[in-house]
């Protein structure tokens, strides 16, 4: 594969890491905690998204938000059930709660859909459009990168030049002072998880049509996408994004020039390597704790 | 009996009471068994995956078994006696599977055992009744080694395909319909397609062909495109894969995207589920392996079974419900073979049924007519010239040329 075909394809994979890691993003940069079932998010929006719109032949206007309702109050519950308990005790056992979570919605997402893929058809992933020789993409492979970037820019200028935004930020430096100032703590977080749900259900609309629908779907994004979100650093939505795309590009070279038997083995030893170089990420800080 | 009830005192507890009542029932029970022990059945155990992801090959196993166990016991049985299936689920998990043939042969004395879909099931449980010494006889599982275990006693037989014997025939189909001389092959990335990589390397040396490059891919690889754009640059001419449903559909979706459609000869692991369905239209492309299909011109016995399958069971209205067809049927011919293996032994004792596969003479089966199918160091009753070559025609599976 020459290299501009090498490059478009790394990009649309990497972009699904990238959309998939900012629900990592959302949740750290306001709690320092993140829901390690995030992949099972993604399974639970395609699911959704399956019976809605391919087997109920929902119109997506109503579809699309009935999917992401349920993503958000699925977000809402992990938090209120799996996050906000342990934390409140100062204990870090959200980590295993929400891992927990993860494998029961797995299992229930079994029994729902079964263990037979099925196939999520879309418009957009009919006719490969042929940019270079060789390399066609379906117009739903460009439009994850443009949605993924506009996400990303979104919750940058949302946290940045926003009122909600702003207390967000206030909450993550100093939650007791925010509290005093009257942002409603509890409620932001809870908010974040729901909008880190959402985002692993616009994940998942966009990434089944190019995949299938399988109740084991999420595992090994949720995986990758962790890898990104740690690359990028989790508190930044940029270098989340950026680390997905590299993760994904990363991928596509290791199997282009060495060959598949070496993918794996390459991009996690880069995920190590870039780690130790940059041990706060691409576009991470180092958190400082004042005492 | 009910007299001793009364006498027992009132003041004693009920538990005592309960106790007693339970050991006459248990006394009427064993009385009512011994009456029927003059057509005491003899047990063929089943383990396969019922639930989970191969539930449906699973099925088609009970089913072909069923048929076949029906039709003998309508003839009066084996050795004067009825047949009776008893079936166990492994979960496709090994371990699983191991504890079931334990319980089946333990405590249900089965005297032959039919099983293994997933071949490290099959695998697992090779030992265990080599030790234990009662016939295996796999209706389904590929795997090379299972057969040609390398045990000094070997109970192990297969009415199915063998994935060496598979890799050698793909090749010289695609050699003689394709005229292929670099075929690329992309394969899965665990133990089944480890298995097909060493079968297609020895296959092609012997036939003296290069292959362009060797590229696996992940269960869950939505993006295949990099690894056929290595063989593509190799010059593949041809493709040889070897996957399950979900990854199949893959590679067919990423060549569409490339615009390259080579011809493309497939194990059968496609052949379940809803290929079509993932693939979409270019799902046609894929010529696979199979050893039996409904459609078409059937034998007798081909004809005598759909019209059995379909008095059992209301679902099958034809050929296409009767999925997948290689498990019905070499479940069938799996039955065939042990009934007359048992008939030939004249006794259920494991060794001497094991000396009664080797003495077949002939048994009429779906699949083909087997003449003398085992010797002492073939275990496997099909070989390539029985497989035939199928492509899916929407959800069925039909025959192409051979």
């Amino acid at each position: 594969m020459s290299l501009l075909p090498a490059i478009l394809t790394g990009l649309a994979l990497g972009s699904m890491y990238g959309l998939l890691a900012l629900g990592f993003h959302v949740t750290y940069a306001v709690s320092g905690t993140v829901n390690f079932s995030q992949g099972s998010s993604m399974t639970l929006g395609a699911v959704a998204g399956y019976f809605f719109l391919v087997l109920w032949g929902w119109s997506a206007a109503f579809g699309i938000p009935a999917v992401l309702l349920i993503c958000a109050l699925y977000g809402l519950m992990i938090e209120r059930f799996a996050v906000r308990p342990f934390v409140a005790r100062g204990s870090d056992n959200w980590l295993m709660a929400t891992v927990a979570v993860g494998i029961i919605v797995d299992n229930l997402m079994l029994f729902v859909f079964g263990k037979e893929p099925r196939a999520f058809p879309s418009s957009l992933a009919v006719k490969p459009i042929q940019i270079v020789e060789g390399a066609g993409v379906y117009p739903l492979q460009l439009v994850i990168p443009v949605v993924g970037l506009l996400l990303a820019a979104g919750l940058h200028v949302f946290t940045r030049y926003t009122r909600h935004g702003v207390g967000m930020l206030a909450v993550v430096q100093n939650p007791g002072a925010a509290k005093l100032m009257g942002i409603d703590v509890s409620r932001i977080i809870a908010a974040s998880y729901a909008v880190s749900a959402v985002l692993a259900g616009i994940a998942a609309l966009l990434i089944a049509p190019l995949f299938n629908v399988a109740s084991d779907m999420g595992t090994l994004f949720g995986i990758k996408a962790f890898a990104a979100a740690i690359i990028g650093g989790l508190g930044s939505a940029w270098g989340v994004m950026l680390a997905g795309l590299c993760l994904g590009l990363i991928e596509v070279f290791a199997t282009t020039y060495f060959g598949s038997v070496y993918t794996q083995i390459i991009t996690f030893a880069s995920v190590i390597v870039i780690l130790v170089v940059m041990p706060h990420g691409l576009l991470g800080r180092a958190g400082v704790k004042k005492v | 009996m009910g007299q001793n009830w009364t006498a027992i005192d009132i003041g004693q507890s009920v538990s005592r009471k309960t106790t007693l009542r339970l050991l006459a029932a248990t006394a009427v029970a064993l009385l009512t068994m011994h009456g029927a022990q003059a057509a005491d059945p003899i047990k063929i155990g089943l383990v396969a995956a019922l639930s989970g992801q191969s539930a449906r090959s699973g099925e088609a196993i009970t089913r072909g078994a069923t048929i076949a166990i029906e039709e003998i016991n309508a003839k009066g049985g084996v050795l004067g006696r009825p047949l009776e299936l008893v079936r166990r689920d492994d979960e496709s998990n090994p371990a699983k599977g191991v504890i079931a043939t334990r319980e089946l042969i333990q405590r249900e004395k089965v005297t032959a055992l039919i099983g293994g879909l997933d071949t490290p099931v099959a695998l697992a449980i090779v030992p265990f009744a080599n030790n234990v010494k009662v016939p295996f006889v796999i209706p389904w599982a590929a795997g090379t080694k299972i057969t040609q275990n390398g045990a000094p006693e070997n109970y192990v037989f297969r009415v199915s395909a063998m994935d060496d014997e598979v890799d050698r025939a793909i090749l010289a189909y695609a050699q003689k319909h394709f005229k292929a001389k670099k075929p690329g092959l992309i394969l899965v990335n665990n133990p089944w397609g480890e298995s097909n990589e060493h079968g297609f390397k020895e296959a092609m040396k012997v036939a003296n062909v290069e292959p362009a490059g060797i590229e696996k891919f992940e269960g869950n690889d939505v993006d295949i495109v990099p690894q056929l754009s290595r063989l593509k640059q190799a010059g593949a001419d041809s493709l040889f894969l070897v996957g399950n449903v979900g990854p199949g559909a893959q590679v067919v979706k990423s060549l569409d995207r490339m615009s390259w459609m080579p011809p493309i000869v497939s194990h059968w692991g496609v052949a379940g589920g809803r290929f079509t369905e993932l693939a979409g239209p270019s799902a046609k492309n894929v010529i696979f392996v199979q050893t039996y299909s409904f459609f078409g011109d059937l034998s007798p016995v081909g004809k005598k079974v759909l019209a059995a399958l379909q008095k059992k069971y209301p679902d099958i209205k034809g050929p296409a419900d009767i999925t997948p067809a290689v498990g019905v049927a070499n479940a069938y011919d799996t039955v065939m073979v042990i009934a007359a293996a048992i008939e030939k032994a004249g006794k259920t004792d494991g060794p001497a049924v094991r000396d009664g596969f080797y003495a077949i003479e002939k048994v009429e089966g779906l699949i083909k007519t087997y003449n003398k199918p085992f010797t002492k160091t073939k275990h496997d009753a099909l070989s390539q010239e029985d497989y035939i070559w199928t492509r899916f025609e929407g959800d069925h599976i039909v025959p192409v040329a051979k």
